[in-house]
């Protein structure tokens, strides 16, 4: 068994990429982890053609919970809004490498959970949001 | 220091010989990424010897029937073995009368029992309930919603660094005289503080006031005598003592329990019933609606048969060692902070802790890693989590088959996690 706590999941631990607030963001989104206390803020500036210009995450707890959302503003950072919506958690998972348990599983994916909440919430709340958040 | 009631003068575990205690528990033979399993989530639930497992195939596979009423020879079979755990139980703990033995869940429906029964008989506005700043979320939340209900307020006694509950706090409160009743854990799920129950129970009886003692981590651990003690009622769960998930026992004073209302109402509970009114039986009867988990309770007299028989001063003496050895092991890991009394004498086998910056969630899945089982999380006590100021501890909990090796692999353990995360 590979543990999840590698040297790079220890490193976006220590040293986060990404982390704070901005200034004007369009999208802003927070959630937490009521199990660990885990509490993950995200945070999106949008260029005028809706690519992510800049982007933050603030929060804290577990290092798995913010290791993923540093990981996670790096992978969005650039990207347009509909490719955001569409970051599957299997991608943030093999970003995030090693085996989880299903309890954990919850932390790794919380960042992706506030993320897709805040950019449904900027985009109108299209119709099966609902239903794609509650797969998370 | 002050004497406590529930601790006894060390002495040697003579004749306790935990390597045939572990035989007894087929799961501790389980290996968790190719190491032994090394439990220590003891405060949570107990794993179960062979003893218990075997009672309940035998009572499926042999005497299956519902109680009391059948006449036919299984159902009798049943109902006396249902009987007989009630009176293993009363035995235990010392109890004058098997009737005062009220079969439930667990202490979380044993403390809605009494919050429901005798609570909304006994607690009028303006009066009080005491409780502390270390109780588990089951000793407080029923007391909030019979307080909102009844327009009664809540007082909390607080606690000193050290984790000892701050007995000056006991004495104001109920001197106030509005005090009706004082809720009290024995033992802190969280700091294994032993609380000394004894000399509150004389302080509450002085003004009048009721107490109930939530024995969910001290009955599994040490020798109880409810009327030693004098308490009013005494929750316990089965399945922290050997026995099977989904039984426990409020125990409750006779003269109590006998004026109080009835809990749930249905089959069994009943003396007769009419089109329009009913009456109920006598306790614990009255307490009992609809089949009960005869099971359960089968089981946990098996667990009460098999704790009796190693001596719960054994277990306690067995317990208190490793949990001296367990601090003093932890104690020596660099940067690892700990929560509790220092002295194993007056704090029960829970050891909570953190390992300078790292979550406690992720020095637990880190320790699963090893193989080590133990809990991290506010252990449904965030009052007290908030207290420490602190959003979470790792706790290694242990039982009567905790060995030293084991403590040395959850503390090789705990060393490796903070090498990883470079504590």
């Amino acid at each position: 068994m590979s543990s999840v706590y590698s040297e790079i999941i220890l490193d976006y631990y220590r040293h986060p990429r990404n982390k704070g607030t901005l200034d004007h963001p369009q999208i802003s989104a927070k959630d937490s982890n009521p199990l660990c206390g885990d509490i993950i803020e995200m945070q999106l500036e949008l260029d005028k053609n809706s690519n992510v210009s800049d982007v933050k995450f603030n929060g804290q707890g577990c290092a798995i919970s913010q290791a993923s959302a540093s990981m996670l503003t790096e992978l969005v950072k650039g990207k347009k809004l509909d490719e955001v919506r569409n970051i599957s958690k299997e991608e943030i998972l093999s970003l995030i490498g090693g085996q989880l348990s299903a309890v954990r599983l919850k932390c790794a994916l919380l960042s992706l959970k506030v993320l897709k909440t805040g950019v449904y919430s900027y985009l109108g709340s299209a119709s099966n949001s609902k239903e794609e958040l509650s797969a998370l | 220091m002050q004497r406590h009631a529930q601790v006894y003068p060390s002495k040697k575990t003579s004749g306790y010989d935990v390597g045939r205690v572990r035989a007894d528990f087929p799961i501790l033979k389980r290996e968790i990424n190719g190491r032994p399993l090394v439990y220590l989530d003891n405060a949570a639930t107990s794993q179960k010897p062979v003893q218990v497992i075997e009672a309940l195939d035998r009572f499926y596979n042999q005497y299956n029937a519902n109680v009391y009423r059948g006449v036919y020879r299984i159902s009798e079979e049943a109902t006396v073995a249902y009987e007989d755990a009630r009176r293993k139980i009363a035995q235990l703990i010392n109890a004058k009368d098997p009737s005062e033995i009220i079969f439930v869940r667990g202490t979380t429906e044993a403390i809605n029992l009494a919050a429901h029964s005798w609570g909304r008989s006994n607690i009028g506005l303006g009066d009080s309930i005491m409780l502390t700043e270390m109780e588990h979320h089951s000793n407080i939340v029923p007391w909030q919603q019979l307080a909102r209900e009844k327009g009664a307020s809540l007082k909390y006694v607080g606690i000193t660094e050290e984790g000892q509950l701050l007995r000056q706090d006991v004495r104001q409160h109920l001197e106030e005289g509005t005090v009706k009743l004082f809720a009290v854990t024995h033992v802190s799920n969280v700091l294994g503080t032993i609380n000394p129950i004894r000399e509150l129970v004389r302080e509450a009886h002085k003004h009048g006031c009721k107490i109930l003692v939530d024995g969910a981590q001290s009955v599994p651990h040490m020798p109880i005598d409810v009327q030693d003690l004098d308490c009013d009622f005494l929750a316990f769960s089965g399945h922290k003592m050997c026995g099977p998930t989904g039984i426990g026992v409020l125990y409750g004073k006779r003269e109590l329990l006998q004026h109080m209302e009835p809990y749930q109402s249905g089959g069994e509970m009943i003396r007769e019933v009419h089109l329009y009114e009913a009456t109920f039986k006598d306790p614990p009867f009255k307490f009992e609606a609809g089949t009960t988990d005869i099971a359960g309770a089968i089981g946990l007299g098996a667990a009460v048969d098999y704790l009796s028989k190693l001596g719960l001063r054994n277990v306690r003496d067995h317990e208190r060692e490793i949990t001296k050895y367990a601090l003093e092991a932890l104690g020596e890991v660099k940067s690892l902070k700990m929560y509790g009394p220092t002295d194993p004498e007056t704090r029960g086998g829970v050891a909570s802790f953190n390992l300078a910056d790292v979550h406690a969630h992720d020095m637990a899945s880190m320790l699963d890693e090893d193989g080590v089982a133990v809990r991290s999380g506010h252990h449904c006590a965030q009052p007290l989590m908030e207290r420490l100021g602190v959003a979470a501890t790792t706790r290694a909990s242990v039982y009567l088959y905790t060995t030293k090796e084991e403590i040395d692999r959850l503390v090789a353990s705990v060393e490796r996690a903070g090498r990883v995360f470079k504590i």
